[in-house]
């Protein structure tokens, strides 16, 4: 595929936090148009890498750049200009708590465009049918459940048509139905607005059913890359261990620590 | 040993806290003839702000003037000087209790409010929520909190006063028998518009801003936990208090 078909671009980027070293030198290809997903354990910067690539962190070392841009060398309002094409799908959503649900969608387009009221609300209400939830538009976020919650916050990270758009663990804590209904929403919203999207997430099944290429993360590195009939057909151990959901293996069950006989019966026992 | 050790440490935070106060006061006046331009978000801290201390406001402005006109008519008139009650009451409101007093119950109600607020926008990723919609929180959420409490605290420390002033009144002639006349009369004479009285609104200006800053850094410093906000709101009020009376010293050595 040819080069300006990448959006997203990460080459050798290094972070670290305090003595932990959360990335020690990822590349990264994020496609125009595809759906691609960062997987790896619970504690590997998945979040992080999404608050890298926009802008909230900066890198150690290596370069991120967004079309062609280096995020890290952008100043305040080039930062800004930039986000104002990109949505981002927090973990509870963060909605604002003393908006109703209308206005919370209705936020940025009133942050940033002059539009006349009645343009705005039609605006808002199609991005709320899109997902579903016209009817809770008179509602506070407090009346909300976390599903609904996370659907309108989608609702409002597309209702400036952004290019890109970024899931931060979009399914944690959500019921098979809510689950279902956001993974229909994350396929068909990339298809039909034409977005590049972003999903950070430890859900197998999930992941599997909505990337187009899929990134393995562990231990500061990428450990593998494909789609996700590639990675269940691969034969490392590790990607296996992660796609299977196998208790022990590569990365083992236990955190280190001593013998359990010394520290049970040895030096290592306790007053 | 120990104990200068913990001296240093305690004062090296302190400047470190001053110059972080110091820093965040001037990222705010950078940003707040931006945040002039919306006039609605301040105007509805100032009425959130307000109404929220109101209630408390009044109630202990009453008290506060009862109480000192009980007091002061007690010791007065064992010397025969109830005619100087009216205006020894007003200059005591009007000099220093009134701002003090206002600014402290003000940093207990509406300086944790805000706060927690704050500190809570942060803990739910709000704040980040908007840096995400490139709408810088600094000037959307903290600049126009710290002008909403910076206009209110004036406006609240004229109703203490207003209210309190009634206080002493009601039990001054109502319940003591004083004369109406002998508590009105000699305040025109004895209490100076600029000396006494904008004195005691210039307090209550540097204290509103004072109350607010606090408020307003401690809340968008707070760690983002639950222990993070409870923290930031108890320094709060601690902080905010002692500031207030140690400005209260400083204003007062300079405009005697």
């Amino acid at each position: 595929m040819a080069d300006n078909d990448v959006l997203i671009e990460i080459r050798g980027l290094k972070y670290s936090r305090g003595s932990t070293v959360i990335f020690d030198g990822i590349d990264v290809d994020i496609r125009k148009g595809e759906v691609t997903a960062f997987m790896g354990p619970s504690g590997t910067g998945k979040t992080t890498l999404l608050r890298l690539i926009t802008g909230q962190l900066r890198p150690d070392a290596g370069t991120i750049r967004v079309s062609g841009e280096e995020v890290a060398g952008l100043d305040r309002n080039a930062l800004y200009d930039l986000r104002k094409r990109m949505g981002f799908l927090f973990q509870n959503g963060a909605l604002l708590t003393d908006l109703s649900v209308f206005e919370n969608v209705a936020f940025p387009l009133r942050e940033h465009t002059r539009l006349p009221d009645p343009l705005i609300r039609d605006m808002v209400m199609m991005k709320l049918q899109a997902v579903g939830l016209r009817g809770t538009a008179s509602m506070t976020p407090a009346e909300l459940s976390g599903g609904m919650a996370r659907r309108i916050a989608l609702a409002r990270a597309i209702v400036m048509d952004p290019e890109m758009i970024f899931y931060d663990e979009p399914f944690v804590g959500l019921d098979p139905i809510s689950m279902g209904q956001i993974v229909r929403l994350i396929k068909r919203l990339n298809e039909a607005l034409g977005l590049t999207s972003v999903v950070v997430s430890h859900d197998v099944a999930e992941i599997s059913e909505v990337s187009d290429c899929i990134y393995l993360l562990a231990g500061g590195r990428v450990v593998a890359r494909g789609s996700p009939q590639q990675l269940r057909e691969s034969d490392s151990e590790w990607v296996r261990q992660f796609m299977e959901g196998l208790a022990d293996g590569p990365v083992p069950f236990h955190y280190p620590a001593p013998e359990i006989r010394d520290d049970l019966l040895g030096e290592g026992k306790r007053a | 040993m120990t104990l200068l050790n913990d001296l240093r440490k305690g004062f090296a935070e302190f400047l470190a806290t001053f110059g972080a106060v110091s820093i965040f006061l001037l990222r705010i006046l950078a940003d707040t003839p931006r945040a002039l331009l919306r006039p609605g978000l301040i105007f509805r801290q100032v009425h959130v702000v307000g109404a929220n201390s109101l209630v408390l406001i009044m109630m202990a402005g009453l008290f506060v003037g009862m109480v000192l006109g009980l007091q002061f008519y007690n010791t007065m008139s064992k010397f025969g000087a109830e005619q100087s009650l009216g205006p020894v009451v007003v200059l005591a409101l009007v000099r220093e209790l009134g701002p003090v007093v206002t600014a402290l119950l003000f940093a207990g109600r509406a300086g944790t409010a805000l706060a927690s607020e704050i500190g809570l926008m942060k803990a739910t990723e709000q704040l980040a929520g908007m840096e995400m919609m490139a709408v810088d929180p600094m000037r959307y959420v903290v600049v126009p909190r710290f002008l909403g409490a910076f206009i209110a605290m004036p406006l609240l420390t004229a109703i203490f006063n207003a209210i309190a002033i009634l206080g002493a009144w009601a039990v001054a002639v109502q319940m003591m028998g004083m004369d109406g006349g002998q508590f009105w009369a000699p305040m025109p004479d004895n209490v100076d518009v600029y000396d006494d009285v904008l004195g005691g609104v210039m307090k209550s200006v540097f204290f509103g801003a004072a109350a607010g800053l606090l408020a307003v850094f401690e809340g968008y410093r707070a760690y983002p936990t639950a222990e993070g906000v409870s923290r930031a709101t108890t320094r709060t009020v601690v902080v905010t208090a002692m500031s207030v009376l140690v400005l209260d010293y400083m204003l007062t050595a300079i405009l005697i």
